[in-house]
């Protein structure tokens, strides 16, 4: 279905729009300042708003590209083109989704260059949503490797102690893996003689190539996701980011790893994906379980999350690797979750550091008592976190070991220790930082959740149990899409079974 | 391509030229009558006259005609590499003003040099035979050799003219034992005829020995590695306006040479020069890489970003082909439009004490003057080749064009020391916006306010209509071949 007008460019570029409004607002004072957080704000509703009307005239029937665009841009074979499709429909609302509960986070937090940090966060999110709208490589890439500017000046402007550290490691960790997949672009280019996507996802590249094309990619989405042991720059990253970059880092660029997956290496090299489907297996069995037991040993709050980060990420690709229906779809499913699941982790991070400007375990303990509201919040995110049927934790986690369980059961068989342990190290904190007698001086006299606390967290939580107890509509809008992505992946898997064969005889 | 002409159609093909020449010899009477005192309005001449000599390449046809005996020709690419190297110099003196007025060094011969150094890329650019190459290369390095001293206050100044004067001749010399053997085995200096002998059935090792020789006199001239030497010592001793022109119009005049004579005189032969090519960009990208982490001076630090840019621009002549060119092209022109952004900054990094030079001086820059610091941020990631910024369309060319022929070692290298050269740019946005304020800089000068911000706007928005740049590259490119 396609509608009469460029929305997708509209949902991309209007963000944008509002940081050129703040840019155009002049003054340091508190007028400013509360006229950059409104726009901002209200910018970010209305992407919101408009994006949910690709939601409602989305096509779940059909597995082609929706709402597309095409406009000339490199010449004839590099242009700009736009369309979602099933699998990536949902990462766009999801984006815009969180994007006013960051500007609604940061409203108190951030005191200093507000206008440079509600700018930033706007370019950051038409990167974001122009990175699963591409429908053109070289487009692709442009947003993918965008993103990092505006995301190394909130980790180093606004973040905390180790920030340029952080920003650092961050900035070249992720440049160093997307340099190689730069190269792979463009060795398809010459291959396929275009960026396109759609045509190359109908393009066969030969076996040989297929390997060094996947292990390109793998190199920039394994930082990306990250996958073990790429991941050592998102702890770094997490701790020291303000609490909406945090939230941003964990919910969606992290999925653009698990998307570019999906949209690039399972479907344009089959066979590769299939070789190495066992090593993806294996890192995502470390992931799990080492990363687990890592986050057990953390003191800070918000490194622990980190880890139980890569843990999930962990599952993402298991799934994604199974190439089972259930794998797949558990996969999508399960990095939408973890996107609202992860961000509302570190929302009720944000909340109590805002109060007690710590991070550290140790010292909170007995919040139940002063904090009911936040403790119930809390405690739904980090059922959630665990898995807990009847949370949107559990649904992804269940999808993806049932098509784990398919393919390998020793995989299923370490992945769903690794569900134990999240069990452990997450109840562990809950129990550190919720419950117990409140000792502490310091936090006698802490407050629960204030108004616009609540208008940040209460969605997140409606939709954790929404979605745990009924997935369908996330379900129903991928299964196409989904089914079509396994039926083209088969085909060439028998494609290429047939021509060995024939070379056989 | 080779057909007589008549002498008038002669000096008419080098008609921009000739205006230099001659509007230049008018500026000295008029600064040799009027002293120093005329020394703004000879620059405001100046580039008037750049500028006018730029408007006439663009109007004049370029259709590959040659002149004098095929020495002389012009053109797409040689059009296209002009007006480039034009509006380097022009926009050089015009961000000088400045500088000049504080240090006391208004003197007139300043823009005159430049004028007639600008010829001498003209001519290095048309050079279409060895001896003309080595005219051009010749008039534009004497006057560079004395603009480098220009400060004749300053030791480091004089230090950085006399280096450069003895490696310049040192290199000269290479260029000239080169193109001596060159002659010798195959008969003739004219390109064409060059191309006609050096073919690959004919085992010529005198010929390849010339080769080599012609091209470490041209690395030279770019600055790659290993007769980068003398840059960052010229960097850092000239003064900062001379070192602004140093980056840009001579690069891409002694690159654009580089590109003619290798692909026009040796095209049955590429196999023969890649190999060196591929090595002095290896060694470019990898050594600008890593050699200006530890700097800190800014000046020292644009010396190896230079060293570094050269060697991503020679990725793209090492494939040879006509996507390669267009790639350079390509590249030096949005490599000229972000050192000239850079330059600006630097210029204007003044305090009422004098100029400052160490990269820690820009700290809290996004305080102190939040545009500033934006635009330079900018000009940084895009030199450190960040999407969706120019920087990276041009390094997105040349790979494109290395992968295409195969070049997949000289790719990955270079990739991988793009991603090593990130730090030092990224360096210097931690200093302007991750650190505490230093003390302010004295308020921008309205002309280098103006060159800053058309050169980061163009930066910033060219991802948005970048097919007209694509295209001409193309058809310049497409005269080499």
């Amino acid at each position: 279905m396609t509608t009469g007008w460029p929305i997708l460019s509209a949902i991309i570029f209007l963000p944008m729009l509002g940081a050129l409004f703040i840019l155009a607002i002049r003054g340091e004072d508190e007028i400013a300042i509360r006229n950059a957080r409104y726009v901002a704000l209200w910018t970010t509703i209305i992407t919101f708003l408009l994006s949910l009307v690709i939601w409602i005239e989305f096509d779940s029937t059909t597995h082609v590209f929706q709402f597309e665009e095409k406009r000339d841009w490199l010449g004839a074979s590099i242009s700009y083109r736009l369309g979602v499709d099933g699998i990536s429909m949902l990462f766009v609302i999801l984006t815009t989704f969180l994007m006013p509960l960051c500007v609604l986070a940061s409203w108190n937090a951030i005191q200093s260059r507000v206008k440079a940090y509600m700018i930033a966060f706007l370019v950051l999110e038409t990167l974001m949503v122009g990175v699963f709208c591409a429908m053109d490589l070289v487009v692709f890439y442009l947003f993918f490797e965008g993103g990092l500017i505006p995301m190394f000046l909130i980790i180093g402007v606004w973040g905390g102690q180790r920030r340029v550290y952080a920003s650092f490691k961050f900035f070249l960790y992720t440049l160093l893996g997307s340099v190689l997949m730069l190269l792979a672009i463009m060795a398809m280019y010459w291959e396929a003689g275009t960026t396109d996507i759609p045509a190359l996802l109908a393009y066969q590249f030969p076996p040989g190539m297929q390997t060094w094309l996947w292990f390109a990619f793998l190199a920039s989405f394994a930082v990306k996701m990250p996958m073990w042991p790429f991941h050592t720059w998102l702890p770094d990253a997490h701790v020291e980011a303000p609490t909406a970059g945090s939230v941003v880092l964990a919910a969606v660029l992290l999925k653009m790893g698990g998307y570019g997956f999906l949209r690039f290496s399972i479907p344009m090299f089959p066979l590769a994906s299939e070789q190495f489907a066992p090593l993806i297996f294996l890192m995502s069995i470390i992931a799990i379980t080492y990363t687990s037991l890592v986050a057990l040993a953390q003191e800070d709050v918000k490194k622990l999350i980190a880890y139980s980060s890569v843990a999930h990420m962990g599952f993402v690709t298991m799934g994604l690797f199974t190439l089972t229906t259930q794998g797949l779809e558990g996969g999508i499913f399960q990095m939408l979750s973890h996107g609202i699941v992860s961000a509302a982790l570190f929302l009720c991070v944000g909340v109590i550091y805002d109060r007690m400007h710590t991070r550290q375990i140790d010292a909170y303990g007995g919040l139940v008592n002063r904090m009911p509201l936040y403790a119930f919040c809390f405690m739904v995110f980090t059922m959630a976190n665990v898995g807990l049927p009847g949370t949107s934790g559990f649904v992804g986690e269940f999808l993806t070991l049932v098509g784990a369980f398919r393919v390998n059961t020793w995989v299923a068989f370490f992945a769903t220790s690794g569900v134990i342990l999240s069990a452990a190290y997450a109840l562990w904190l809950y129990r550190r930082v919720v419950f117990g007698q409140l000792e502490k001086p310091e936090l006698k006299a802490i407050t629960d959740l204030n108004t616009r606390e609540i208008v940040v967290l209460m969605p997140l939580v409606v939709l954790t149990i929404l979605f745990g107890i009924y997935p369908a509509p996330l379900l129903d809008v991928m299964s196409v899409s989904v089914d079509h992505l396994i039926k083209n992946y088969e085909a060439a898997i028998a494609t290429a079974e047939q021509a060995k064969l024939a070379l056989v005889h | 391509m080779n057909e007589p002409v008549s002498p008038i159609v002669n000096y008419l093909l080098a008609l921009p030229e000739i205006c230099l020449v001659v509007g230049a010899m008018i500026m000295l009477m008029l600064g040799a009558f009027r002293g120093n005192r005329a020394a703004d309005l000879i620059c405001w001449l100046s580039i008037a006259l750049l500028l006018f000599a730029a408007a006439l390449v663009v109007v004049m046809p370029a259709t590959g005609k040659v002149a004098f005996d095929g020495a002389f020709i012009m053109d797409r690419f040689a059009q296209f590499m002009k007006v480039l190297t034009l509006l380097g110099s022009a926009i050089a003196i015009f961000m000088s003003f400045e500088f000049m007025r504080h240090a006391r060094l208004q003197k007139f011969e300043y823009p005159i040099l430049i004028v007639l150094a600008t010829a001498g890329m003209l001519m290095m650019i048309s050079a279409n035979d060895l001896i003309a190459l080595y005219l051009g290369l010749e008039l534009q390095s004497l006057a560079l050799y004395v603009i480098a001293a220009f400060r004749t206050d300053s030791v480091r100044s004089s230090e950085a003219g006399l280096k450069y004067f003895v490696l310049g001749a040192l290199s000269s010399g290479m260029l000239l034992y080169g193109c001596s053997l060159i002659y010798g085995f195959t008969g003739t200096t004219g390109f064409s005829g060059i191309a006609a002998a050096a073919s690959p059935s004919v085992h010529n090792l005198g010929l390849i020995f010339g080769l080599v020789f012609l091209m470490a006199g041209l690395a030279f001239k770019i600055s790659a590695v290993p007769f980068h030497m003398w840059t960052p010592d010229v960097y850092e001793g000239a003064p900062t306006p001379v070192t602004a022109f140093f980056a840009t119009a001579p690069k891409i005049a002694a690159m654009a040479m580089f590109l003619r004579a290798v692909h026009v005189a040796f095209p049955d032969i590429t196999h023969q020069w890649q190999q060196i090519v591929v090595f002095i960009s290896i060694g470019s990208m990898v050594l600008g890489a890593f050699a200006a982490i530890g700097q800190n001076d800014i000046k020292r630090l644009m010396a190896y970003s230079s060293i570094g840019h050269m060697g991503f621009a020679l990725v793209g002549l090492a494939s040879g082909d006509q996507a390669g060119v267009q790639a350079v092209i390509v590249y030096l022109t949005i490599y000229l439009v972000m050192n000239v952004g850079v330059f600006a900054c630097i210029l204007s990094m003044r305090r009422s004490d004098g100029m400052v030079e160490e990269i820690d001086e820009l700290a809290g820059l996004s305080h102190n003057s939040p545009i500033m610091a934006f635009l330079l941020a900018m000009l940084m990631f895009s030199l450190a080749g960040i999407p969706p910024l120019a920087g990276f369309f041009a390094k997105f060319y040349v790979f494109l064009a290395a992968i295409n022929t195969g070049l997949y070692a000289l790719a990955v290298i270079g990739v991988l020391s793009s991603v090593v050269g990130a730090y030092y740019y990224l360096r210097i946005i931690k200093i302007m916006y991750f650190d505490e304020p230093a003390e302010k800089f004295e308020p921008m000068p309205g002309a280098l306010k103006g060159v800053l911000a058309i050169s980061g706007l163009l930066v910033v928005f060219f991802f948005t209509y970048p097919a007209p740049l694509v295209a001409a590259a193309n058809v310049a490119a497409k005269s080499l071949f």
